[in-house]
């Protein structure tokens, strides 16, 4: 097992130096100068030049690159051109906020998914199974970016419950834990759990009705354990793998986050990417992808550490 | 009453020239893992095997599961490359600069596998599986569909009934069936049937013996039999191979290995094979303990760990064979009165 | 894939008739057929793609006309059966019209992934060894991006625009489906059949053609079909993002956005692009599963 785990461990370093390739070139394949973010289009010459030696865009590629990533490292990710304030500060800032959202709309999901599948998967092929796997159609279905707006329509815009736009009241971005807060979180966080709650409701319902038609439940039942007895036994070989689709999903709700959180202006990475898209301001671009991706490889990286101390068959390669 | 124009290979070495010799055949896998994927030593998958083939003959190759005899087969039809050795098909070499080459070499050798079903396409049917070898031996589809028709009715399959089926719709039998007439179809001189009887019931067994028998004899083929399953090896050899792990420990005539066994592997296996004499049962297990792991093969004799003649030149070095009657070679040194083995192989015989 | 399928020109006399077993292909039209849940959303879609396509035959308005008089016109006003939108132009003309962007933006990433994805991963599956290894490896590190993120990421860096929305959603679908390829591919190359194949001394090219594409192009494209509605939805997410379409184009997405500011005077009118995406994605999903339980089966 110390083999696995050291092995998984080394092979996130290539894939980690990958990931700040791309991050490196998405500026570059961008159409146009990178110069053109930061200079105004009637510069002069003479003044395009200087920036370019100042920002080393004159340099060959693989040099800008090294030196973009040994500032990165140390923690120096630019300045953000329509702020001019360090892009790290404003990317951790709104990491927190994201990381809020996730959990708990991906609390949420994988709770509401959890059940409905065990639901759906013990009673396979009745009727509650069927009224399970719609909402879990619906689920997968649904824009999730269309549901929040529907949302705001019912429960900002004509019951007025609750409100609609950021983090807290009067546009407050600093997030704490109060009643006032708190209600600023509950549509963003619904809005994001339907996918990983149909995604989960799925693969729990197939693992379940997967495990129950095995000859170890029958021999289980015949032994004259009750049904609770048997469900720990059920759920201890779902455990593995839908903790695995778990892991994947709160990856992709960290850093798929930009359509709810623009959706509801919340204060978030995804935000930040969106502002930082239109203002053209690429060192925020950049910078942002890169902590998200970073945060995803890690997450990723974590499920399959913990994976064998779940799975007792991996512990044994 | 043949319509397939597509005839066999001539008899280039004459009769007394063997269709195969195989001289020290060595392949070894390479194991993937650690950190960067480096070699931690090699599956020591067929070791310095050697023998010939007649004419005509059917060679049975037995040994427990893992001993090479599957890479045996697929070193043969060069599906693997060996690391080492020769192969010599009727007086030419496969692969040497003045010898055959590969393409040459699988008109001339089929293989039909155990697996019946994962041996044919499951979307393609049954006459289109048989005429694939012809059409890529460059015969319109119409003639290939000819000799495939022809073939599958040599196999015992009505053509009119069979041809247009898919491989789930078949019996194992059936299909086992197909696949010797694809193997069959581009009349090879040479069929290695790799275990190609065994995951058949012992009835059906029987029939497609039986059939590979017939055919033997109507398409002048050579056979070699592998098995795991001895008394079928000595229904349908003329001489049996016995390998333990990749490496041949005795060869020899049927009758005189099976009535004679000179290796202490081979009279092993043999007394496993369960006696229909209720006075005559097993009541030891004859071997003890599993295989040495192929990968860290003992040095000496392979065998000299679960050998119950064991003595200290078994350890220390490797039994060459020895000629212990006409034909018949044994790997031990029991077999050999030179070797300095300190007991004579008639006190050890019980 | 039936051999006599190859054939080239040939004067041979006719082969004696065979009594030939269905196929698996049509079995699994059958089965599709007698699927009323998978009819009923393939009808569905017909019905919405042939819309989009007879869209100015259908409902000869113009959706790019504006008026000021009409904005936000409601639902069931005379001459706009489905209201009018911030700039009064019609709902119903412009959710029509709409199809044929969206529909491109759930499809065309999907085939072109298909294709590209599917290339990749038979080429690296049958090829195995270092090759399989090179192409893989590097495949690994689009897995390091979450797929909305990777969509955002490339269509930000290239700009907006349906060409490049389509490259983004591309790339982001290509390391899936390459994935599924090759381990598909790895078990079916592995089979005794294609031993056989390569016994019978055929080239590499037609052991592919004739013996793995059939094996393998039922699971690649299983997979393929369930991407659809995740292409739409993430598709018109980047429109509604302002990454994809530009304005004035219709497309659901976009429509969405623009009409986000809606939303407290005419939520009707303002959810309908969205519900349009939701149906037909939902209909994609279904269809989907359908088709997977249809081709589920031995054989």
């Amino acid at each position: 097992m110390l083999g696995y785990l050291l092995k998984r461990l080394t092979y996130t370093v290539p894939i980690t130096l990958a990931v700040t390739v791309v991050c490196f070139l998405l500026v570059h394949i961008a159409p146009g100068d990178p110069l053109n973010a930061v200079a105004p289009a009637d510069a002069p010459a003479e003044v395009v030049e200087a920036l370019k030696a100042a920002y080393g865009f004159d340099r060959p590629l693989p040099v800008q690159y090294a030196k973009w990533l040994g500032r990165a490292v140390a923690g120096d990710l630019g300045r953000s051109v329509a702020t001019g304030r360090p892009v790290a500060g404003e990317v951790l800032s709104a990491v927190g906020n994201t990381l809020l959202l996730a959990v708990v709309g991906g609390a949420a999901g994988f709770l509401g998914g959890t059940l409905l599948g065990c639901l759906a998967g013990y009673f396979h092929k009745t009727r509650i199974d069927r009224v399970a796997s719609a909402i879990s159609v619906v689920g997968v279905s649904v824009p999730h970016y269309w549901l929040g707006l529907l949302l705001t329509i019912i429960f900002s815009a004509r019951l007025n419950w609750l409100p609609a736009m950021g983090a807290g009241p009067g546009g407050s971005g600093n997030w704490t834990w109060d009643l006032a807060h708190a209600r600023h979180l509950v549509l963003p966080a619904i809005t994001l759990s339907v996918i990983p709650m149909g995604i989960i409701t799925r693969t729990v319902r197939a693992l379940v009705a997967e495990v129950l038609s095995q000859e170890f439940v029958q021999a289980l039942r015949a032994k004259g354990l009750r049904d609770g007895q048997v469900f720990t036994h059920v759920a201890k070989n779902v455990a593995p793998t839908a903790l695995a689709v778990m892991g994947v999903q709160l990856g992709y709700l960290i850093g798929g986050s930009i359509l709810v959180e623009t959706v509801f202006a919340w204060p978030g990475t995804g935000f930040l990417l969106n502002i930082a898209i239109f203002q053209r301001d690429l060192p925020l671009l950049q910078g942002a992808i890169l902590v998200l991706c970073l945060v995803f490889v890690g997450l990723n990286l974590l499920v399959d550490l913990i994976q064998p101390f779940i799975d007792p068959r991996m512990r044994r390669n | 009453m043949s319509l397939i124009p597509h005839k066999p290979a001539a008899d280039r070495g004459g009769p007394a020239q063997p269709l195969l010799i195989v001289g020290s055949l060595r392949k070894y896998f390479p194991i993937r893992g650690g950190l960067l994927g480096r070699g931690h030593g090699a599956v020591h998958a067929v070791d310095g095997v050697g023998f010939q083939l007649g004419k005509g003959e059917i060679l049975g190759v037995v040994g427990e599961s893992g001993c090479g005899k599957s890479t045996l087969a697929r070193l043969l039809a060069r599906l693997i490359e060996p690391d080492d050795g020769e192969v010599i098909f009727d007086g030419d070499g496969v692969g040497a600069a003045d010898g055959i080459g590969v393409k040459e070499l699988r008109r001339n050798l089929q293989l039909v596998f155990q697996d019946s079903f994962a041996s044919l396409n499951p979307r393609m049917t049954v006459e289109d599986s048989v005429a694939f070898g012809p059409r890529i031996h460059g015969q319109s589809a119409a003639d290939a569909i000819r000799v495939a028709h022809d073939m599958l009715a040599r196999v015992g399959l009505e053509p009119s009934r069979f041809g247009g089926r898919y491989p789930h719709e078949l019996s194992g039998g059936q299909r086992q069936r197909v696949n010797i007439a694809r193997a069959l179809v581009t009349r090879p001189r040479l069929v290695i049937l790799d275990e190609a009887v065994s995951a058949l019931d012992k009835s059906v067994q029987a029939q497609v013996l039986n059939l590979l028998l017939d055919l033997k004899e109507e398409l002048n083929l050579t056979y070699i039999f592998i098995s795991h399953d001895l008394n079928v090896v000595q229904y349908i050899s003329d001489r049996v191979l016995v390998m333990y792990l990749g490496q041949v420990v005795e060869i020899g005539p049927v009758d005189c290995l099976y009535r004679d066994a000179r290796h202490p592997y081979t009279r092993a296996l043999l007394s496993a094979v369960p006696s229909m004499d209720p006075e005559r049962r097993t009541r030891h297990s004859p071997l003890t303990g599993d295989p040495p792991n192929p990968v860290n093969p003992p040095p000496g004799c392979r065998f000299h760990q679960r050998c119950p003649h064991a003595r200290t030149v078994c350890a220390a070095a490797v039994p060459k064979p020895v000629e212990v009657a006409p034909g018949h070679r044994a790997a031990c040194f029991m077999a050999n009165p030179a070797s300095g083995y300190d007991s004579s192989p008639a006190e050890v015989g019980r | 894939m039936s051999v006599t399928a190859l054939a080239t020109s040939s004067a041979a006399p006719p082969v004696a008739a065979t009594a030939r077993s269905r196929g698996y292909w049509s079995g699994v039209g059958r089965r599709i057929l007698r699927d009323p849940l998978t009819m009923g959303c393939a009808g569905v879609l017909l019905l919405i793609a042939a819309a989009a396509v007879l869209a100015p035959w259908i409902l000869p308005v113009d959706p790019y006309k504006t008026s000021m008089l009409h904005r936000l016109a409601p639902m069931g006003s005379a001459g706009y059966l489905l209201g009018a939108d911030e700039l009064g132009r019609d709902m119903a003309a412009r959710l029509i019209h709409g199809g044929r962007l969206s529909l491109m933006l759930g499809v065309l990433p999907v085939v072109f992934a298909f294709v590209i994805g599917g290339s990749i991963g038979i080429l690296a599956g049958f090829a195995g060894g270092w090759l399989n290894m090179v192409l893989m490896r590097s495949l690994d590190v689009f897995y390091a991006f979450p797929s909305v993120l990777l969509a955002v990421a490339i269509s930000g860096a290239l700009g907006s625009g349906m060409s490049n929305s389509i490259i983004a959603l591309t790339v982001v679908f290509v390391p899936q489906i390459s994935r599924v390829a090759e381990s598909v591919t790895t078990q079916v190359r592995s089979l005794d059949y294609v031993e056989a194949a390569r016994m019978s001394g055929a080239s590499a090219f037609t052991i592919i053609r004739a013996h793995v594409l059939g094996n393998v192009m039922g699971p690649i494209f299983v997979y393929a079909t369930g991407l659809v509605s995740v292409s739409l939805i993430l598709g018109s997410g980047l429109s509604f993002l302002g990454l994809g379409v530009k304005p004035p184009e219709p497309e659901w997405g976009l429509m969405l956005t623009t009409l986000r500011s809606a939303i407290y005077v005419n939520p009707a009118v303002a959810a309908l692009p969205g519900a349009m995406i939701f149906v037909t994605s939902m209909c994609f999903n279904l269809m989907a599963d359908g088709i997977r339980s249809a081709m589920d089966t031995k054989a």
